[in-house]
């Protein structure tokens, strides 16, 4: 048993299922990441990679099959309450808080960990001014990793695409999460963009301790960085393995060559 | 100790400083009965109506949740406030705290249900719930009915309603400029990634409602108390649609541009008084006017505190500059 719970997975998925009216955008799907883990998931688009990450967030819920953080059941608990438990996302379709300030926009991500309460907010006593001056220095410190500390001061919406990707990720970790979920980080990215940017997430998840699940659609991007792959189409995993394994995999190979 | 945010302080108290000078300004027309007893009555309008704007962009401006009931609110903190004083000698202070207490407390009975709602749902259901509370007020006889409560001491004066407007100013200002008051903004920006950002959207929102209609209740109390005579008919759908005129005039998500609507509209009423359909015109051409060319209001998002010379003495220190914006408090 208690071997057991050493070998624990941080998240796992068992048969998950999920329908969109006759629709089946997830099917039996099985996965799971380990502390520490750097995943890769992927796969042609429509596959079902982003309703993962929902199911994932409590965005969706599952329509069959269940799915567990540090194994604790997240069925039934509001996005929220799951990013309390530990998981924070970034959006393929940015979700950003456009008319605010990029700083406003990670102090926001820091809700759960500020310490003080709407009394003291009001009447500004207590412990405001020291935790509005620790939330500021490490969003400060944030945008400063993701070269953003120059634009601390500006309107997110009139930040350039790439700038707006790296905001996502910034505003995700000062949720305080063990496990970061990215959506196509890089997309709209160019190769050298792109290239900065995979060092940035290979930076932090050693930094920050993180465990990191990464969807993709172009295949060659996660093979560099991603120590094991889950491939999906339709709704299905069709392989899994370590990059060198996945990239031999002849399902694999006809899905993305599009071969019969 | 706290260095780096001292100078929300000395913004604090600044705009205290400025609130004292505008008070002994404003006692002394009155007391040296400088202004008409017409507009002595209309100043405490204007900061009664200016409670009602901003408490109305706590909700609309700030928190996104289309509100168009607000009115109905004012009217329960008004009758709870009158029925206090004058069937049980209650002191004002105690009349006007709970009428706001239940108002609130309505906010939240109300908000649970509703602001699962959105957009123009919710503002369809406000303005059904706010035209309820008044034919439910209407059909109660201990109060007065639809004829009205009559017998209501004089009890609002300029101080009570100058300080209270400052109360609520600061109370507003520094809730949107706290995590609680992110957590607001983040949902109207985008609920999604709000939840996903940690935030319990739905206890936010009705938290948005609670304040703003509580902050309505004692503006009921304070606007009761000027008068003799309160009936129903003061709390209609078209006084809802009064304040929504301020804030969207003003600007959704500035309390400058609350402050400047209340002024306007109050003004604008005031002035017309003799003629009311005229009224209503000059409400819609300026409306339209605004949606054409400045549909984000007088001030959009802006505060009087970031722009042009009032940014040197409210700004950031220089050591503190945030780079590439002009965002301060
Ligand atoms: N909320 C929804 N309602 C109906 N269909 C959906 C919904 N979300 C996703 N889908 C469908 O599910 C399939 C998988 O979508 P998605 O997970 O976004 O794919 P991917 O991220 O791999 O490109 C698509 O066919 C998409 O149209
Ligand atoms: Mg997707």
């Amino acid at each position: 048993m208690s071997k057991q719970q050493e070998k624990r997975p941080l998240l796992e998925a068992r048969d998950v299922s999920e329908v969109f009216g006759g629709l089946k955008a997830v099917s039996d799907f099985n996965f799971h990441i380990n502390k520490g883990e750097l995943v890769g998931l992927i796969g042609p688009n429509g596959a079902g990679k982003t309703t993962v990450f929902n199911l994932f967030t409590g965005v969706y819920q599952p329509t069959t099959g269940e799915i567990r953080l540090d194994g604790r059941s997240l069925t039934g608990k509001r996005p929220y309450q799951i990013t309390q438990m530990g998981i924070a996302r970034t959006f393929q379709n940015i979700r950003l808080f456009s008319e605010l300030t990029v700083l406003d926009n990670v102090k926001i991500a820091f809700h759960n960990h500020v310490k003080y309460n709407v009394l003291e907010a009001v009447l500004r006593v207590g412990r405001y001014y020291a935790e509005e001056e620790r939330i500021e220095a490490q969003s400060l410190r944030l945008l400063d990793i993701f070269h953003l500390k120059d634009k601390a001061g500006e309107l997110a919406k009139n930040l350039p695409y790439g700038a707006q990707r790296r905001l996502e990720i910034a505003r995700a970790l000062a949720a305080g999460p063990k496990l970061l979920l990215l959506d196509e980080p890089a997309a709209g990215m160019n190769p050298q963009e792109t290239q900065e940017l995979m060092e940035m997430i290979r930076w932090i998840r050693k930094e920050f301790g993180l465990t990191v699940l990464l969807i993709e659609h172009d295949m060659s991007l996660v093979m560099g960085i991603c120590e094991r792959i889950y491939v999906l189409e339709y709704g299905m995993v069709i392989a899994s393995g370590t990059p060198e394994e996945v990239q031999k995999d002849p399902e694999v190979i006809r899905a993305y060559l599009g071969g019969e | 100790m706290f260095k780096g945010m001292k100078y929300l302080r000395k913004n604090d108290a600044i705009m205290l400083g400025f609130a004292i000078v505008l008070f002994a300004v404003l006692q002394g027309l009155v007391t040296g009965r400088v202004l008409s007893s017409f507009w002595q009555l209309n100043v405490l309008i204007i900061g009664i109506n200016i409670i009602m704007a901003v408490s109305l962009n706590l909700i609309n401006g700030y928190t996104g949740q289309f509100s168009l009931g607000h009115a109905g609110f004012m009217a329960v903190g008004a009758y709870v406030g009158v029925v206090l004083t004058t069937n049980f000698h209650a002191p004002f202070v105690v009349a006007l705290l709970a009428g706001g207490a239940a108002a609130a407390f309505l906010g939240v009975l109300i908000g649970i249900p509703t602001l699962r709602l959105s957009g123009d749902y919710l503002a369809i259901a406000t303005l059904g719930l706010g035209e309820i509370i008044r034919i439910v007020i209407m059909n109660i006889e201990y109060v007065g009915g639809a004829a009205g409560f009559k017998g209501i001491p004089h009890l609002t004066n300029l101080a009570w309603v100058f300080w209270v407007t400052v109360i609520a100013l600061f109370f507003i200002k520094n809730f949107v400029n706290a995590q609680p008051g992110r957590a607001c903004l983040a949902i109207r920006e985008n609920e999604i990634a709000a939840e996903s950002m940690g935030v319990n959207t739905t206890k936010y929102k009705v938290m948005a409602f609670a304040i703003g209609a509580g902050f309505a209740g004692i503006a009921g109390g304070l606007f009761a108390h000027c008068f003799y005579l309160i009936s129903p008919a003061s709390f209609t759908f078209m006084a809802s649609f009064n304040y929504l005129i301020m804030v969207v005039m003003g600007g959704m998500g500035s309390i400058t541009g609350s402050i400047a609507g209340a002024f306007v509209v109050t003004f604008l009423s005031a002035a017309l008084a003799s003629w009311p359909e005229f009224r209503m015109i000059i409400y819609a051409l300026a409306l339209i006017f605004l949606m054409f060319y400045r549909p984000q209001g007088l001030f959009g998002y802006m505060e009087i505190t970031n722009m042009g010379p009032f940014r040197k003495i409210f700004g950031r220190p220089q050591a503190q500059k945030l780079k590439g914006g002009k965002a301060d408090e």
